[in-house]
C-alpha cells in the first residue's frame, strides 16, 4: 500500500490485534502527509518536539472523517459527544492555552498528591471483592470482572458520586465511551443513547455540585465547587461540569487498556509474570514498560495553526496532525530494541501519557491502580492462561484494547 | 614536588570550580585534584539566596551543591589564592603556602559591588549579597523586623530580595536610576511588568533616583539615603544590590589579561597571557572568565549566570585534558532564570548586549503576567523572554540560536496581535567593552 494511505490501514480494524509492523513503516518517514491532508508523525524526537510547540492546537479538531448528512441535527446525532462539547463547554483535553492553564490549575490544585494516595486503600479493598467474585470459576473475564468497573468506581469515589449512584455512572461512562469509538460500530439507537447519557450526567453533575456547595465533603468535586481564596468561583459551573465528564471518560476506557493489555502481555511473558508474582516491588517498573510497549492511547489529534518545520519537513498550516505515540514508544532511534518487553530497561521516557500542556492529569492514579490490579492478579489467579491469543479488540484504533480477555485458570489464591 | 605530581590545581571552589573538577574526572583524570577556595564551605548554590534563603523557607546551609561523583580531591577551604606565578607553576595562599600546578584553572567567580566606604559604605545595617555567609546575616536582620528595607538597584537580585522582604511582610523601597525595574537585563517594555508587580506588592520603587550617600545615627546605624533628586530615603536596613565585579586581584602581576571584568580567554577557555598568547597549562570558567563566543561572531563575552558556569568548566575541564591541536571552541547561548513576586521569568539569547532594536509578545499577554516575548535585531530572533510560561521556551531557544526571522513563531494558539515594541534598554554605561550579562 503506498506510503500516503499507511494510516488508513492503522485505522483498519484487521490490523488492531498488530499495528506495530505499520508503525515502523510510518517510522521511515517520520513527518508523513497522507492523502487527505492530515500529518502523521511517529518518531520520538518529532513528537516530542511538536508537543512543545505552541502552534500545535487541541481546541480547533478537524471534522471527523465521516462525511456530512447535510441535516445538522443529523450531523449532531451522528457525533454527538464531540458537538455537544464543542457548542456547551468544551472540556480542557479540547482547549487550548491560555484557558487550557486556567482549568488544569484549578483541577491540579484539587487532583493533589495527598488525595491519589488517600484512595490506595480502598483500591486494594475493590480489586480484592473483584477478584473474590470470581472464586469458584475456572475462567476469568478479565475487562467485566475487573478491568472495567475499578476505573469508574474508583473516579466515583474520587469525585465525591455516592456509593449508591455508581451503578447508573458505570452505565453511562459505558455509553458515553462508545462516542469515543469509530461510528461503523454503532448505529442510531445508540447515539441516542449516548446524547441521553450525555445529558443525564450533566444533570446528574449539575445537582451534585449544588449539593457539594451546600453541604462540603473531602472529596474533589467539593474541592472544586468551593470558592477560591477570593471568595469567586474556581471555575464555572459549565466547566466543572465538562471537567467531571472529561476525569469520568479520559480516565475510564485507559485504564481498562492498561490492565488488560497488562495482563494480556504477562501471559504472554509468563517469566515477567512470574518475577512480579515473586516481587511486587517490580510493579512501577513492569506499569513504565506496559506504557511503553502496548499503551492505551495509541494516537491523539491536533491541528497546525500554522506552518511549522520539524524533521527535515514543513506541516502545512491547517493540517491535522496525528501524534502517534505507540510508534514513537518503539523508536529504535531512542530506545534499544524497542520490540522487547523489558521491564528492567533504564531511562523510559515513553508518550503512555501523552506529554507537553497536556500530559495526563491522571497519571499518578492510573498508575497506583494498575500497580495494584496487576499484582494481585498475578498473586491471585492460580496456573493463569490465555484462552484465546490474540484476544478480540475493541475498534478503536487510538484508545485501543482487548474487547473480551479470557483467562483460563485453575483456582484462586486468598487475598 | 614535579609539576606532574601536583597535578591540577582549581581555585574558586563553587559552581564552575565543583563542576569543573567532577568533569575533569568524568573524562578519566585520575591524577592528584586540588580546590582552593576562600570561603570555609563546601561548594553551594547561589540562585537560593536571593529568593528561599532570604525569605526563610530555606536555611543558608541547606543551599550545598550536590556532589555528583566521589571526586577524591584535596580540598584547600578557607584558604584564599592571593598571587600566581607562572614561571614557578605555583600559585600562594593566604596563609602563605605555596601549591604547586601541572595545570590550573580559575573559577573565582566574581564579587558584590560594595558600597564606598567614603560615602557611608561603612554603617551597621548596610548589606550585600552574594555568598551564604551574606544571607545568613542579613536573614537575621531581616528577620529583626526593620521598619524599612530600602534596596538600591533594581537588577534581579534586588528584585529578588524586594519580593521576599514583602512576603515578609517589611515595608521596602526600591532605587534605581532606569525608568523601570530589570531594565539592564530584559529592557524598559518588559520590565515594566515587574513594576506594576512591585506596585501591587506595595513596594515604593523609586525609578529614576540615585542614591548618593548614606547617613547614620549616633549608633553608626545606616538612617537614610540622599537621592541626587535632594530627596531622602528613612531606612534601618540597606541592600546595595550593584551588581559584581570579578574576582581577579589574586592575578594582578601574574602576567594575565586580567581586569575587574575578568580574565581574558581564548575560545577554548584557555587564559591569554599579557601579550595575547593562550598560557597552555592556565584555563577559566564561570563568573570570571571572559572569551570569543562564536555564537557572536567572536565577540569578548562574559556571562554571569548559573546555567553558563556549568557549561563552561565542563568544557575547559574537557579541553584541560586535551592534546593542544584538539582545543574545542566553547559556544554558549546565555541563558538565565529567577523567580520572583511569584513569576517564573526564564530567558535565553542576548537581548540588550546584542544590540536588540525590537521586543514583541509572541504568546498570552503582558496584563496577564503569563506571557513569551521575542527580541529582534534587524529582523532576526536574538532572545527570548518567558514570563510563567517556560515550557514553551525550548522552541524559542532554538529560533534563536538558528537566527529565524523576528517573530519566529506567529500562529501560536495563544497568540493576540503581533505589535513590535521597543525594548527601552538604557544607553551602555560605558564605551562598546565585552558584552556582559549579569545577574545583579
Ligand atoms: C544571590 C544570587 C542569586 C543568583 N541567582 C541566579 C539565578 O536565579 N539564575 C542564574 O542563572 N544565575 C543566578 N546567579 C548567578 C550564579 O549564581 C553565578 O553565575 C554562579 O554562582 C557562578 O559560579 P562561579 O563558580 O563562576 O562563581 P562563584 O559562584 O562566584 O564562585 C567563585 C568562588 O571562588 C571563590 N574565590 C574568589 N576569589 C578567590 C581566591 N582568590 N581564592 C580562592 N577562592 C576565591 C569565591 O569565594 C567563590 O566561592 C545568582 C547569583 C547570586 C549571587
Ligand atoms: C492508564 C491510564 C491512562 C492513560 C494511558 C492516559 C493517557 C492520557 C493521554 C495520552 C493524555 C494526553 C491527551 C492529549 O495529549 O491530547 C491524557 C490526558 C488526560 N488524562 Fe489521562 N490517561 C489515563 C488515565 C487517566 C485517569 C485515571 C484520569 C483522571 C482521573 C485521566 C485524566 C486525564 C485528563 C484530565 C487529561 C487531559 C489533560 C489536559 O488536557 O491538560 N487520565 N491521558
Amino acid at each position: 500500500m503506498a506510503e500516503d494511505t499507511l494510516f488508513s490501514e492503522v485505522l483498519d480494524p484487521a490490523n488492531r490485534a498488530d499495528p506495530y509492523p505499520i508503525y515502523a513503516r510510518l517510522r521511515e518517514n517520520p513527518v508523513a502527509p497522507q492523502r487527505d491532508g492530515s500529518v502523521v508523525v511517529s518518531s520520538h524526537a518529532a513528537i516530542r518536539s511538536l508537543i512543545f510547540d505552541p502552534r500545535l492546537s487541541s481546541e480547533d479538531l478537524p471534522p471527523s472523517h465521516r462525511p456530512r448528512t447535510g441535516n445538522p441535527l443529523k450531523d449532531w446525532l451522528l457525533n454527538p459527544i464531540k458537538d455537544r462539547i464543542a457548542t456547551a463547554h468544551r472540556p480542557l483535553i479540547f482547549r487550548d492555552p491560555p484557558d487550557h492553564d486556567t482549568l488544569r490549575h484549578a483541577v491540579m490544585r484539587a487532583f493533589s498528591v495527598a488525595r491519589v494516595e488517600a484512595l490506595r486503600q480502598r483500591i486494594v479493598r475493590d480489586v480484592d471483592a473483584l477478584i473474590d467474585a470470581c472464586v469458584g470459576r475456572d475462567e476469568v473475564c478479565l475487562v467485566e470482572d475487573l478491568s472495567y468497573p475499578l476505573p469508574v468506581s474508583v473516579i466515583c469515589d474520587l469525585l465525591g458520586v455516592p456509593e449508591a449512584d455508581e451503578p447508573r455512572f458505570q452505565a453511562w461512562a459505558t455509553q458515553l465511551a462508545t462516542a469515543l469509538e469509530p461510528d461503523a460500530r454503532h448505529d442510531e439507537a445508540s447515539r441516542h443513547r449516548t446524547v441521553a447519557a450525555f445529558d443525564a450526567i450533566s444533570g446528574y453533575m449539575r445537582a451534585l455540585i449544588r449539593e457539594k456547595r451546600r453541604r462540603p465533603t473531602a472529596d474533589m468535586l467539593s474541592a472544586l465547587a468551593a470558592p477560591g481564596p477570593d471568595g469567586k468561583a474556581v471555575m464555572g459551573d459549565f466547566d466543572l461540569i465538562s471537567t467531571a465528564i472529561l476525569l469520568l471518560v479520559a480516565g475510564h476506557e485507559t485504564t481498562v487498556n492498561l490492565i488488560t493489555n497488562g495482563m494480556l502481555t504477562l501471559l504472554r511473558h509468563p517469566q515477567e509474570l512470574e518475577r512480579l508474582r515473586a516481587d511486587p516491588e517490580r510493579a512501577p517498573r513492569v506499569i513504565e514498560e506496559l506504557l511503553r510497549y502496548e499503551p492505551p492511547v495509541h494516537f491523539r489529534t491536533r491541528k497546525a495553526l500554522g506552518a511549522i518545520a520539524v524533521a527535515g519537513r514543513i506541516i502545512p498550516k491547517g493540517a491535522p496532525v496525528i501524534l502517534l505515540f505507540a510508534a514513537a514508544n518503539r523508536d529504535p532511534a531512542r530506545f534499544d530494541d524497542p520490540d522487547r518487553f523489558d521491564p528492567d530497561r533504564e531511562d523510559n521516557q515513553h508518550f503512555g501519557f501523552g506529554g507537553g500542556l497536556h500530559y495526563c492529569m491522571g497519571a499518578p492514579l492510573a498508575r497506583i491502580e494498575a500497580e495494584i490490579a496487576l499484582v494481585a492478579l498475578c498473586r491471585r489467579l492460580v496456573a493463569p492462561g490465555l484462552m484465546a491469543d490474540p484476544p478480540p479488540y475493541r475498534p478503536g484504533a487510538s484508545l485501543r484494547g482487548p474487547e473480551r480477555l479470557g483467562i483460563r485458570i485453575s483456582g484462586i489464591a486468598p487475598g | 614536588m614535579s609539576a606532574a605530581e601536583a597535578g591540577i590545581v582549581v581555585v574558586g571552589a563553587s559552581l564552575a570550580g565543583l563542576r569543573g573538577a567532577e568533569a575533569l574526572r568524568r573524562h578519566g583524570y585520575a591524577g592528584r585534584l586540588t580546590l582552593v577556595g576562600d570561603e570555609p564551605h563546601r561548594p553551594y548554590d547561589r540562585p537560593p539566596l536571593s529568593k528561599h534563603v532570604l525569605s526563610g523557607e530555606l536555611a543558608p546551609d541547606a543551599t550545598v551543591l550536590p556532589e555528583r561523583a566521589a571526586l577524591d580531591a584535596q580540598w584547600r577551604l578557607g584558604h584564599a589564592a592571593v598571587a600566581l606565578d607562572r614561571d614557578a607553576k605555583a600559585i600562594r595562599l593566604a596563609d602563605g603556602s605555596v601549591l604547586a600546578y601541572e595545570r590550573l584553572l580559575i573559577a573565582t567567580g566574581a564579587q558584590a559591588r560594595p558600597w564606598p566606604a567614603a560615602s557611608g559604605g561603612a554603617l551597621a545595617g548596610i548589606f550585600t549579597l552574594r555568598g551564604r555567609d551574606d544571607a545568613a546575616r542579613l536573614r537575621t536582620a531581616l528577620a529583626g523586623g526593620p521598619a524599612r528595607v530600602l534596596i538600591v538597584g533594581a537588577g534581579l537580585i534586588g528584585c529578588e530580595a524586594a519580593s521576599c522582604c514583602r512576603d515578609l511582610g517589611l515595608p521596602v523601597t526600591l532605587v534605581d536610576p532606569n525608568p523601570t525595574p530589570l531594565a539592564r537585563s530584559l529592557g524598559t517594555w518588559v520590565g515594566g511588568v515587574i513594576a506594576d508587580c512591585l506596585r501591587d506588592a506595595g513596594v515604593t520603587f523609586h525609578a529614576g533616583a540615585q542614591v548618593l550617600r548614606f547617613a547614620g545615627d549616633a549608633s553608626g546605624r545606616v538612617a537614610r539615603a540622599h537621592l541626587a533628586d535632594g530627596g531622602a530615603v528613612e531606612a534601618d536596613l540597606v541592600i546595595v544590590a550593584l551588581g559584581a565585579t570579578r574576582a581577579t586581584d589574586w592575578l594582578s602581576g601574574a602576567g594575565l589579561m586580567a581586569d575587574a571584568g575578568g580574565v581574558t580567554c581564548d575560545g577554548a577557555c584557555r587564559v591569554l597571557g599579557a601579550d595575547g598568547t593562550p598560557c597552555p597549562d592556565i584555563y577559566a570558567a564561570g563568573d570570571v572568565a571572559r572569551w570569543p563566543n562564536p555564537l557572536y561572531g567572536g565577540r569578548l563575552m562574559s556571562v554571569e549566570h548559573w546555567g553558563n558556569a556549568v557549561a563552561q568548566a565542563a568544557h575547559a575541564a574537557r579541553n584541560m585534558l586535551a592534546p593542544s591541536e584538539d582545543q574545542q571552541a566553547y559556544h554558549h547561548l546565555p541563558a538565565f532564570w529567577s523567580s520572583q513576586f511569584g513569576i517564573n521569568i526564564k530567558a535565553v539569547g542576548l537581548s540588550a548586549g546584542a544590540g536588540a532594536d525590537a521586543v514583541a509578545i509572541v504568546q498570552g499577554s503582558r496584563a496577564s503576567r503569563r506571557f513569551l516575548a521575542v527580541y529582534g535585531r534587524a529582523g532576526r530572533s536574538i532572545a527570548a523572554v518567558s514570563f510563567d510560561q517556560a515550557r514553551w521556551l525550548p522552541a524559542y531557544a532554538e529560533a534563536v540560536a538558528a537566527g529565524q526571522p523576528f517573530p519566529p513563531i506567529r500562529d501560536a494558539s495563544d497568540q493576540g496581535g503581533f505589535l513590535a515594541m521597543a525594548p527601552g534598554f538604557p544607553p551602555p554605561r560605558a564605551a562598546p567593552t565585552p558584552i556582559e550579562a549579569h545577574h545583579g
